[in-house]
């Protein structure tokens, strides 16, 4: 029983800490059919930003210092790789992108000089807990309740204001929005801005569980979140949201098994079953063929 | 315009390249005409095994600023260390190699980590140069070679003192073993230690991870489930940091038992202030010479890349205390030679016998330091500092 609970509180956080960085994915590709391989990466940098900062500042300043600066590097990303190639073919900009990637993770193998570094200990969330005779972190019961605000706001954000409006419009018709007077490139920047705030809320509790950042940290989260978001259907943030659940519960089950191996085979299975089976993913919008 | 800057750029990148690669390929004398012998430094400074690399480096550095100069015939030479960074990664270690190659070295030390060190090898072999593994323990790095030694004890060894250990000390019957997928060092660990625990009559339960995975909770709480009396994790230091933390936040009581590269202050400090139990076999303890730790200590306090190196404080790894022994073993094999010449301090280095800070060394027939007992290490968690448990026997 202990064991059944634990396994599945394990699995339901990190399904909580896959559906944030999934949420960029998907809400980029969305607007931009851009797949950001640099997302995962920007993940990794928030938890390197928060152990630097922390080092020298108390937390709750550190803390909103950190969201900042990751909001504010997504923004400069976008900016310098992804916008002077708008019109460049789509296969130029996910080029750029995996640049972008490979850039943040060497940025923090020189800034970290490939020392593992330790995440600081975030009063409250990092405390223990036994539920059920399972001893956990708080921040594994937070998770999912905080990922279900987040995606409840953001759901308001999208359908009931002026730039969710501009979002949707862009989303579906990126010319004929921008003719219609949508400024496209403020769209975009918030769009990023989002993903990257989720994403930096995001490191927070996953780093809070597995309190050691490598420059290698967001590369098999960032991956993973990506299947989730093609697994729930690329483009819907519901779908992104219960495919990361759904993702990080088989995973951490699959472990607890005697074929432990397995698990991330399992995971890019999944993508392949799902890309063959049902393209679009279980949200997934029907393509409509423009003529 | 734009593709004249285009090509501008291209030409600036051009002649970066042909930039970096100059100047490696000055003859053997320094600026000043004095005799240089260079000793390649073959260590990972980034990926997985990036800080046990830089700790075991940090032992050269030091030796090297304690002995900077060899007599090699009459004469007296300077020795200059030339590095490569391996990156931890067995597809990036040839080229590594081949660099020290080019930079015409007369032997070479390392690696941290078995695999990079066993996919060098052939690189080595061909340019006809010596290698001594510094804390490789896997027996495949110097198994049918006559170009490979090294200094520290071998895996079946170490499994079998963990095993021995677990049986000894907690009267273990089942254990769980944890490893690396596709790590040489962590697999071979693992069945090493497998086999002596099962011929004492335990049982052993073990799983494999995927590389860069930072999610250990499901694995603790099988061990915990499978009712396991302890928990052995021969992986690299950025695992073990992950699997001792959360083993705290998992309430496990088990006691961890890490191998050498646990043997390392980031996974004390990942351990600090918590009741995990940790033990590792090691080739050193602090302690050991007290003339070599004080003269480290001052050597990192004094320096603040070696500090950065050592991972911000002057706890000793026993990498450290090896790689300082595998330079001092490395100047008396180019003494022996009486040249520079890398052929000679090969069959030179066979013949060496050095008492070092880690104990004698002395090479059996296979290139293997003849060693007979571990060091085991406890972590008190307290004061995040190791302190000495036994030394324990394969016996």
């Amino acid at each position: 029983m202990e064991f059944v609970v634990s396994q599945i509180l394990s699995g339901v956080s990190l399904g909580g800490q896959y559906a944030l960085i999934a949420i960029g994915y998907t809400m980029v590709y969305g607007i931009l059919r851009l797949i950001n391989f640099a997302h995962g990466d920007l993940f990794m940098i928030a938890g390197i930003i928060l152990v630097y900062a922390s080092a020298s500042l108390p937390l709750f300043i550190s803390i909103p210092l950190m969201i900042l600066l990751t909001v504010l590097l997504g923004f400069v990303i976008e900016r310098a790789a992804y916008k002077p190639l708008r019109s460049a073919p789509r296969m130029s900009v996910m080029i750029s992108a995996i640049g972008v990637s490979y850039l943040l993770q060497n940025l923090a193998l020189y800034i970290t000089g490939g020392q593992p570094k330790t995440y600081p200990r975030i009063p409250w969330i990092s405390e223990t807990i036994t539920i059920l005779g399972a001893t956990t972190h708080i921040v594994t019961v937070v998770t999912p309740f905080l990922v279900i605000a987040l995606v409840f706001a953001l759901t308001m954000l999208i359908n009931h204001t002026k730039i969710g409006i501009a979002m949707r419009a862009v989303a579906k018709d990126f010319e004929t929005s921008r003719l219609m007077g949508v400024k496209i490139n403020s769209v975009i920047s918030v769009t990023f801005i989002i993903g990257s705030f989720l994403a930096a809320v995001g490191s927070v509790l996953y780093f809070t569980n597995y309190p050691t950042v490598i420059p290698m940290s967001g590369a098999m989260p960032g991956l993973k979140a990506f299947v989730a978001a093609v697994f729930g259907g690329i483009g819907s943030i519901p779908g992104a949201v219960i495919g990361a659940f759904i993702i990080g519960i088989c995973e951490t089950l699959i472990k607890g098994t005697d074929y432990s191996v397995f698990s991330d085979a399992f995971t890019f299975a999944l993508l392949i079953v799902i890309l063959v089976v049902k393209p679009t993913g279980i949200f997934g919008e029907k393509t409509t063929d423009k003529v | 315009m734009k593709k004249f800057f285009a090509i501008l750029m291209a030409l600036v990148l051009i002649v970066g390249c042909f930039a970096s690669c100059g100047g490696n390929t000055a003859p053997d004398a320094g600026n000043d005409g004095e005799k240089v012998v260079r000793i390649g430094v073959f260590e990972p400074a980034s990926g997985d095994s990036g800080a046990g690399g830089k700790k075991e480096t940090l032992g050269m550095q030091y030796a090297n600023s304690k002995f900077p100069t060899v007599n090699v015939g009459g004469e007296e030479y300077k020795v200059e260390l030339v590095y490569a960074d391996n990156g931890s990664d067995q597809s990036k270690a040839p080229a590594a190699a081949a660099e020290l190659v080019g930079k015409n070295v007369s032997i070479v030390l390392g690696s941290y980590g078995s695999g990079v060190s066993i996919a060098a090898s052939e690189t080595f072999k061909n340019a006809g140069l010596a290698a001594l593994g510094v804390t490789c323990t896997n027996p495949n790095v110097t198994a049918g070679n006559d170009h490979y030694f090294r200094i520290c004890f071998l895996d079946p060894f170490q499994g079998t003192v963990l095993a021995n250990f677990a049986a000894d000390k907690f009267g273990a019957k089942k254990a769980y073993c944890l490893g690396e997928l596709g790590n040489e060092y962590d697999q071979g660990l693992v069945s090493f230690f497998k086999t002596a625990f099962e011929a004492k009559g335990g049982t052993v339960v073990s799983d494999s991870f995927p590389t860069n995975s930072s999610d250990f909770s499901s694995y603790i709480n099988k061990a915990k489930n499978e009712g396991c009396d302890v928990f052995f994790c021969p992986v690299s230091i950025a695992y073990a940091t992950q699997i001792v933390a959360q083993s705290n936040s998992l309430g496990a009581k088990f006691p961890i038992l890490g191998s050498d590269t646990l043997d390392d202050n980031m996974v004390l400090d990942a351990g600090k202030g918590t009741d995990i139990q940790l033990y590792v076999s090691t080739f050193y303890s602090e302690g050991g010479n007290a003339e070599f730790d004080a003269g480290i200590k001052e050597y990192i306090n004094t320096n603040s890349e070696a500090l950065a190196a050592n991972g911000g404080n002057d706890t000793i790894s026993a990498v450290t205390a090896m790689g300082y022994d595998a330079y001092c073993v490395a100047l008396k094999a180019i003494e022996a030679a009486g040249s520079t010449d890398a052929g000679a301090i090969k069959t030179a280095l066979a013949g060496v016998e050095y008492t070092g800070v880690s104990g004698e060394i002395k090479f059996d027939a296979t290139g293997d330091a003849v060693r007979d007992t571990a060091y085991i290490k406890a972590a008190d968690t307290a004061n995040a500092a190791w302190k000495f448990e036994t030394q324990q026997t394969a016996a």
